[in-house]
């Protein structure tokens, strides 16, 4: 009873904060974002915060996450980034373009990134009020507020982000980093609304890094579009290092045109709760997706990656291999849906998902579900729950190595396959390197921040 | 350098080794003999330190250090060898990075400079000359999608790279053609000195025509049934384990 009276009074507290900063929400927003609002909003409160009752949600009760007071922010915030702490962070020693969101909002003060003529990347919001036709067509198109409680908030919420426009056959050589920062001095509630196109024959590297930069409790909800035309080749990886009270909820999904590739690469390294949704479209013939993930995590922390790929058109490929070492009580749960509809003939689909667990308390769910309307195709899943191969463990210490390296040994062979995918050299070795330290209890951390307590 | 003393074992609550008794002296070989399933590769591992191997009664020294006391690892770095009878893979873990952790480990726990990576592959190109080892089995991961055979020559390979006091080669020879089995005797008998010992197991004499043994031991359903020296290969080879069975029965 008193579960089903806090449940409601949770959906309620919503509802009542956003009737209440409507007006904030709608000013100062272009009418491409604000003409979903209401919408979205009502499809929020018919689907309410996910709860484990949510076949979607099955493995992650999302309810205690939304329960603390937030601060929310819907209005531009005068802030400063303190952009030495940013710099020392290793991973900008990358040939990157470097940009910086603080808690979902386009950094004002970034510099402008040297960008090939034409290319844009800038704030959603300063975007859709200057040049809405250029957002128009693809807002809210893929990331349905009907379909997802946490894209429905995030579209009744949503003011900023980033926006990233490359045009037909522009190639950017240099991968681009976006930086996420959750910095505040109150716990906060961040929303973060991106979009991406890529046209035709285009091609490009992304680099995103989630990170919190002190130990207020952060909820950040970010939903991501991004459209990948025709021939186009689109990579987009991203490292999640936030500490143990973070809760980092992210969407993203992909609409493919025929001829493309457009692959995802997601390291969690650190967080309290991950939640990722991720959703492929392929949109046209010969196509190819890749989605890569792989997270270390311990203590109680929970990631839980939610994949589904709907194969709309023949001739395309998709691949997942995800893979997850788990220490001490932390959970884990993998979901992959692979539907191939009816007109996908030829389609071959590929999905694995590895589990190492290190102890007996850590606990790993994984689910495929595969839906299968076309009969000329090639699709197979496989997933696994092990502990460290004790017979190659014994193998390397009889060579003299000690048992504390020997295992460590085993855990980075273990993710291996998933870090040799990263294809830019310089972020491949930082990964590996974080990954190392990260397996080794050392902090991984990519700059200053606070998550080494015991938080 | 070593000296087993009345050792039992059991695994799994069944006892394998029933009172083994042996002594092994700087220099010599020693081979151990006997059919299928009589526990040769049980003594093998649990001088190793495999863990599921439960030492119920005797005592084993090894340079004068009770060895059942010691890590696995810590009798590799004491130059403890084992060749195993059936090498694991290991995915993922490429070979030169194992190799040049164990050689560095075991230097590290002798007070030694650690190799560095030129150092390393220098003396890596050698060894791999030594025992005729090709570079697409060391740009593997360990073991992986290696024949039976390379399995057994990346083994005497390890052996040639950490130059043990003491090897133990299980069944090294089984499943090699006369070319294999010649580059493993070449192996060990390079690396055969005053200081060093090695135990050959097997159930073939094949391999003792290569590397000659001082002793010859027998052992059959958990014990050391005959001990005598190398002329004991040929006579087993001529007549076959039945012989044995048979004496043991009367
Ligand atoms: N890990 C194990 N678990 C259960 N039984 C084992 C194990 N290892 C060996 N044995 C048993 O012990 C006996 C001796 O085996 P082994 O030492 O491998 O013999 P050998 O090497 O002489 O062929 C066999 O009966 C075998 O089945
Ligand atoms: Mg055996």
């Amino acid at each position: 009873m008193s579960v089903l009276v806090e449940k409601a009074d949770l959906s309620l507290k919503y509802t009542g904060h956003y009737n209440e900063v409507k007006d904030l929400l709608f000013e100062g927003s272009s009418h491409v974002l604000n003409a979903q609002r209401n919408k979205a909003f009502q499809d929020f409160v018919m689907q309410g915060i996910p709860t484990r009752k949510n076949e979607n949600y099955k493995y992650t009760n999302l309810q205690p996450q939304f329960l603390p007071e937030y601060k929310f922010i819907h209005q531009r915030e005068e802030v400063e980034a303190d952009l030495n702490e940013v710099f020392r962070c290793d991973v900008p020693q990358l040939n990157t373009h470097l940009t910086l969101l603080i808690n979902g909002w386009y950094y004002q003060k970034n510099k402008e990134a040297e960008l090939p003529e034409g290319v844009i990347l800038g704030s959603l919001e300063e975007i859709a009020n200057t040049n809405p036709e250029l957002i128009e067509k693809y807002y809210a198109q893929i990331a349905k507020t009907e379909e997802d409680p946490l894209v429905a908030l995030n579209t009744a919420f949503a003011k900023d982000g980033y926006f990233l426009y490359v045009p037909k056959n522009v190639t950017i050589e240099k991968p681009l980093q976006l930086i996420n920062l959750l910095q505040s001095n109150k716990d906060t509630f961040a929303t973060q609304r991106n979009l991406i196109v890529v046209e035709s024959g285009a091609s490009l590297q992304l680099l995103l890094c989630n990170h919190t930069l002190d130990l207020n409790t952060y909820l950040s909800n970010s939903v991501t579009e991004i459209f990948v035309g025709e021939n186009a080749h689109f990579d987009y990886y991203t490292l999640q290092n936030e500490h143990n009270k973070a809760t980092s909820l992210n969407s993203v999904f992909i609409q493919q045109e025929r001829d493309s590739t457009a692959t995802t690469h997601t390291s969690s390294l650190h967080g309290g709760l991950i939640r990722n949704n991720l959703k492929f479209i392929l949109n046209g013939e010969n196509a190819e997706s890749n989605m890569y993930g792989m997270s270390f995590i311990d203590k109680k922390q929970h990631v839980d990656n939610f994949t589904q790929v709907i194969h709309a058109q023949p001739h395309c490929q998709s691949n997942q291999l995800y893979k997850n070492v788990l220490n001490d009580q932390s959970t884990g749960a993998f979901a992959g849906r692979i539907h191939v509809m009816r007109d996908a003939q030829k389609t071959n689909a590929f999905q694995r998902n590895n589990n190492l667990l290190l102890t007996d308390a850590a606990t790993m769910q994984t689910k495929p579900q595969l839906i299968i309307d076309a009969d000329d195709v090639k699709c197979s899943h496989g997933a696994t729950v092990g502990q460290i191969d004790e017979e190659a463990l014994f193998y390397l210490r009889a060579r003299g190595i000690g048992e504390d390296k020997a295992r460590l040994m085993m855990m980075n062979a273990f993710a291996h396959e998933v870090v040799q995918e990263i294809k830019i050299e310089a972020l491949r070795e930082r990964i590996d390197d974080l990954v190392d330290k990260r397996l080794k209890g050392e902090v991984a951390r990519c700059h200053e921040c606070a998550y080494n307590c015991e938080c | 350098m070593l000296i087993i003393k009345d050792l039992y074992v059991s695994v799994e609550g069944m006892e394998i080794l029933k009172g083994i008794n042996l002594k092994v002296k700087p220099g010599e070989i020693h081979a151990i003999m006997g059919p299928n399933g009589s526990g040769k590769s049980t003594l093998a591992n649990v001088l190793a330190g495999k863990e599921e191997y439960e030492v119920t009664s005797g005592e084993v020294t090894y340079t004068g250090e009770d060895l059942l006391e010691m890590s696995p690892e810590d009798r590799a770095r004491e130059g403890l060898f084992l060749s195993f009878q059936y090498p694991v893979e290991i995915p993922g873990v490429p070979m030169v990075n194992f190799l040049k952790t164990s050689i560095n480990e075991q230097r590290k726990y002798r007070g030694q400079e650690e190799l560095t990576a030129g150092e390393f592959l220098k003396y890596m190109r050698e060894k791999m000359e030594l025992v005729d080892m090709h570079t697409k089995l060391t740009n593997r991961s360990v073991n992986e999608g290696f024949s039976g055979g390379e399995k057994k020559k990346n083994e005497i390979f390890q052996m040639a790279l950490l130059e043990p006091k003491l090897a133990i080669l299980d069944e090294t020879d089984s499943g090699l053609d006369i070319d294999a089995l010649k580059t493993v005797a070449r192996g060990v008998n390079t690396l055969r000195s005053p200081e060093n010992a090695t135990i050959v197991v097997t159930h073939y004499q094949r391999l003792l025509d290569y590397i000659i043994p001082d002793y010859v031991h027998v052992l059959y359903q958990g014990k050391i049934v005959k001990s005598a020296g190398k002329e004991l290969a040929l006579e087993l080879e001529e007549k076959g384990y039945d012989w044995i069975k048979k004496e043991m029965a009367v």
